[in-house]
């Protein structure tokens, strides 16, 4: 019966650690949304989809990588000197991405300034880090992490989308406002690209989400 | 003279660290509950920013910057790939040594900032404002003045904060919006407040 048999796989799947890690940090518990953590460097990158989204990438594989290091080392690391080590392995992860994105993505790199660096202090890497790597084997380590940062970058994405549409008609650069809405006297909402459009999105996001969760359980 | 009154003026209102670049958001909504916690946190800030921004200057200038070496006999060495790493480490032996000068002397101050001093190492805003110095090439005097505006303008903004949060605790909020959406929100409006002062023109 490989119907059942496909039941059951999926139903194991579900109750693996790695799967739960991944549902916690995707919906439950997205770092942004619920933690509250880890919107300093975030913000700033949304003007446009293809920033956010270089960020949300890099920040992914900071987060991801720095998890499986910190938690194969976990046995390794003397208690009392731990956010020293940490500070440490993320600050590598992130000169090699920075370095990297200088290489290989100029442009970006050059409009995405300091908040590559500024994953240092990202309180979502080392709250990962600090919570979660510590205390549990590698390859769950990675995968949290990993889901972490997806959820993270979702968020990002999602306020760059719109800041990007609102803003200035255009998706990842291409104009999708049709030429007539402007002729009808349509005009780009200018507060969009100006730091205060990023909080007040951010703040409908959770609204949003508030009221859908909220919604759910009663 | 002119041009160092501008970047103060600049760095606390219009290019407000926190609300024109989103750094020092954590702190910022974690602490500005109480208005008290709040004005520590932010004298806390303009300390710590006042003093690690012209270290990280002098020590990007003399050791990472190309050709920076040129002193020791290596003018071909080009290390500024190393300023984050090194940026965190001052920022982080510097809130140390702080903290430990603040116990010895001043018993009183300690135990009104001592509680803040650790959260200050992993504030982005204390990096970020290192890492804008190098990128904007500014000298040392307008560092200086730089850091210290910088902290001045964000401890500005979490006292305002603190003080609207005490307010709206007598406003009719919508049940979703409570809590951390009214106060991304009302950093928003503020965000457009600050934002007013960038038609005055020395």
């Amino acid at each position: 019966m490989p119907d059942a048999v496909k039941r059951n796989r999926l139903q194991r799947l579900r109750k693996s650690p790695s799967y739960k890690a991944l549902a916690k940090a995707l919906w439950e518990a997205n770092p942004i949304s619920k933690q509250i953590l880890g919107i300093c460097s975030s913000l700033a990158v949304t003007v446009q989809m293809k920033t956010a989204l270089v960020m949300a990438v890099s920040l992914t594989l900071v987060v991801a990588f720095s998890s499986l290091i910190i938690s194969s080392l976990r046995r390794a690391i003397p208690p009392n000197i731990r956010i020293m080590v940490e500070v440490t392995v993320i600050a590598t992860l992130v000169v090699l991405a920075d370095e990297c994105l200088r290489a290989f993505m100029y442009e970006v790199s050059r409009q995405l300034s300091v908040f590559v660096g500024l994953i240092i202090t990202n309180c979502i890497v080392l709250g990962r880090a600090e919570g979660y790597a510590l205390s549990n084997p590698p390859w769950r380590s990675f995968v949290d992490g990993l889901a972490n940062g997806i959820g993270y970058g979702s968020v990002l994405v999602g306020v760059a989308f719109f800041r990007e549409l609102l803003g200035s008609g255009t998706f990842f650069g291409y104009p999708v406002v049709p030429p007539f809405f402007y002729k009808m006297g349509y005009v780009n909402n200018g507060l969009m690209r100006l730091a205060p459009g990023a909080f007040i999105i951010i703040g409908l996001f959770v609204w949003l989400e508030h009221t859908m969760l909220s919604k759910k359980k009663g | 003279m002119e041009n160092l009154i501008s970047i103060a003026l600049n760095s606390i209102f219009v290019g407000n660290i926190l609300l024109a670049y989103f750094l020092g958001m954590c702190s910022f909504l974690a602490i500005s509950k109480n208005m008290k916690t709040a004005t520590g946190l932010g004298i806390a800030v303009v300390f710590v920013l006042t003093v690690t921004t012209p270290v990280n200057w002098l020590i990007y200038h003399f050791l990472l910057a190309p050709g920076a070496l040129a002193w020791a006999g290596f003018p071909e060495v080009d290390l500024s790939y190393l300023k984050l790493v090194l940026f965190i480490a001052t920022t982080a032996a510097i809130v140390q040594a702080l903290e430990m000068v603040i116990d010895r002397y001043s018993p009183a101050l300690y135990a009104s900032l001592g509680v803040f001093l650790p959260l200050i190492t992993v504030n982005c805003a204390i990096l970020g404002v290192s890492l804008f110095m190098v990128e904007r090439a500014y000298t040392f005097p307008e560092t200086a003045v730089y850091g210290a505006s910088s902290g001045i303008g964000w401890a500005l903004a979490i006292i305002t904060m603190s003080a609207i949060q005490k307010k709206l605790r007598y406003a009719d909020v919508p049940s979703g919006l409570q809590g951390f959406g009214i106060n991304m929100i009302t950093t928003g409006l503020m965000a457009i407040g600050f934002m007013l002062f960038a038609g005055i023109s020395l």
